[in-house]
């Protein structure tokens, strides 16, 4: 599969490889009162496997608006795939397939009727709708459900047919909101693994926001969003390496007071973070054994491994990755 | 140019496809002004006569264009709360984010939206002799085109009104509190000569009047008639138009800001 046929060649000519598939600067966006995207700025390349990593109400919904054309920031500029966000949006948007979060297939709609509707949208109909059609359904084994109503298929499924409808206009860049929520880990990874695919076959550039770690140790670079900035942008591994060697997790009755005495006998500085003790050492089995001698007694457990994703995320931000998500705030949207 | 009608004839067919396949919608949107209609015009028939009516004509009579416009409005406006929720978590943010105009996605939906409302009053049409009306060939053509422009202007509102709000809960509420006075006051109920002159003004000011009285005079097409009130028919078709044109305009203008860009 080539990404060219809905696209003149003068025009790719132009666009093509020249610049990168995203070149986002200063980017920033506020609902009302408050500020989603503060200040963000990055370079996504043609071929990339990119993620947006961050807590819910990070403001990683808000920039994948801003990425699919849905919203145009507030301030700040951006070129992708070659093009002016603000200025050349429609001829941008030929070019790119988006995933949203939330269904945008219609259940009252059977699968085939819903591909339909949106080569349409994008201009194609006809036999070269038929054609596409067809083709994208058998490649993504949906052939035997064209006709069911959307409405009655399984979540994996659907989203499924979401990716069918986002690729049926060959698009140079594909933008994922969330989408593996809902999924089971099966259709999870079977999802990332034709994604995976789709790059590697076809050179299309993927950018795909995320809180699943999992998900983000698939990427080739993640950019960690943290109350609307981009607090990192690198390879996962090299994300991992930054926090100093090993992970170790203390739980006490009285983490304060550990923690002062573990400063002053042992000159290591614990953090203290949503209760528990968290100290990185390049040696963590050492330090294990050290703490324990010390100060046994008050302590409630240890757990000791390599830094992960969420590691990085608290060394960066000295913030829990999941804290307050389980709050009442809906913020998906966000 | 090709394009545009591709896009533009697609969203309608899925208007029209969602509607078929949900019964209670198609059912709902005919029968409800149907028993208002009865009810209301059996019950007053015998002692309800407003000030100013036409000679000849009786209040079932009267009350029965003013209910094909009901049936239009109901069906226009339920036609375009959808939009509301679309937007956000369904069919209209992949729409949005397709190379579309605005006003291209507004020309879909609002042709859309003005056919489901269109098919039901013309079966409407076929009730006339029950209202006492005895209508020709050519009255009936020119009612069902006059009903397709109030029908298209009626959903344009709808549009306009469902781009800007946020939720389906403020929508009844512009529903009641704007859309069902505007079709009280557009002589559906009782005729412009016989009101108060106050509210003949305000009467006269409604945009919905003039279609609603060009509806009632190609009812009557070919017999001579009092026009009891009412503008010309020249001079209400072209209010009416326009009017459809200007509500065209101001829901393409609204879904331009509510999605900025």
């Amino acid at each position: 599969m080539t990404a060219s046929t809905a696209i003149p060649a003068h025009a790719r000519a132009t666009n093509e490889s020249a610049e990168p598939a995203v070149a986002a600067s200063d980017l920033r966006f506020r609902y009302g009162g408050r500020t989603a995207i503060d200040g963000v700025s990055f370079t996504i390349g043609r071929g990339e496997f990119f993620g947006l990593l961050g807590p819910n109400g990070g403001g990683k919904t808000t920039l994948f608006k801003i990425i699919s054309t849905l919203v145009p920031p507030q301030d700040g500029a951006a070129r992708i795939l070659g093009f002016d966000l603000r200025r050349d949006t429609i001829a941008l948007r030929r070019r790119i397939g988006v995933v949203f979060q939330h269904p945008s297939v219609d259940g009252k709609l059977t699968v085939s009727e819903n591909l339909a509707h949106h080569g349409r949208l994008y201009g194609i109909g006809g036999a070269r709708l038929r054609q596409r059609s067809a083709a994208i359904l058998e490649r993504l084994g949906l052939s035997d459900r064209a006709g069911d109503l959307a409405e009655t298929l399984s979540g994996g499924l659907k989203r499924r047919v979401e990716l069918a409808t986002a690729l049926l206009h060959n698009p140079e860049l594909l933008v994922l909101d969330e989408p593996s929520t809902g999924l089971d880990p099966a259709a999870r990874r079977d999802f990332l693994n034709y994604l995976a695919h789709l790059r590697e076959t076809a050179g299309v550039t993927i950018v795909l926001t995320t809180h699943y770690m999992e998900e983000a140790e698939r990427c080739d670079r993640i950019g960690v969003l943290h109350q609307g900035r981009l607090v990192a942008i690198a390879p996962p591994a090299e994300l991992k390496a930054r926090v100093g060697g090993d992970i170790v997790a203390i739980n006490s009755r009285d983490p304060e007071t550990l923690r002062r005495k573990i400063a002053e006998r042992m000159r290591v500085d614990a953090a203290l973070v949503d209760g528990v003790l968290r100290v990185e050492r390049p040696r963590g089995h050492d330090f294990v054994r050290d703490v324990v001698d010390a100060f046994g007694d008050e302590i409630e457990s240890v757990t000791f491994g390599k830094p992960t994703l969420e590691d990085v995320f608290v060394h960066l931000t000295g913030h829990r990755f999941f804290a307050g998500v389980g709050g009442a705030r809906e913020d998906g949207d966000v | 140019m090709n394009e545009i009608a591709l896009q533009a004839g697609t969203l309608w067919l899925r208007e029209i496809t969602r509607f078929m396949r949900q019964r209670s919608r198609v059912i709902g949107s005919f029968l409800q002004p149907l028993v208002f209609w009865l009810l209301l015009g059996a019950g007053l028939r015998a002692s309800f006569k407003p000030a100013g009516m036409p000679a000849g004509i009786d209040y079932f009579e009267y009350l029965y264009p003013g209910f094909i416009v009901l049936v239009l409005l109901f069906t226009a406006i339920f036609a375009t709360i959808s939009t509301v929720e679309d937007r956000r978590e369904g069919f209209l943010q992949g729409v949005l984010v397709a190379p579309i105009s605005r006003p291209t996605i507004v020309i879909g939906q609002a042709l859309g939206g003005a056919t489901l409302a269109w098919v039901p009053s013309v079966i409407f049409l076929v009730l006339a002799p029950f209202a006492g009306i005895h209508l020709s060939l050519g009255a009936a053509i020119a009612a069902a085109l006059m009903m397709a422009v109030i029908a298209f202007a009626l959903t344009c509102i709808g549009l306009a009104i469902a781009w800007k709000i946020e939720s389906t809960q403020g929508f009844h509420a512009i529903m009641n509190l704007i859309l069902v006075p505007i079709w009280l006051l557009s002589g559906a109920f009782w005729p412009i000569a016989g009101a108060p002159a106050a509210l003949q003004w305000i009467m006269r000011l409604n945009p919905l009047t003039y279609g609603m009285a060009a509806l009632r005079q190609t009812l009557y097409l070919g017999e001579t008639q009092a026009l009891g009130g009412l503008p010309s028919l020249a001079c209400a078709i072209a209010i009416a138009v326009a009017f459809a044109i200007a509500t065209f305009a101001l829901a393409a203008r609204t879904a331009r800001r509510a999605t900025a860009f």
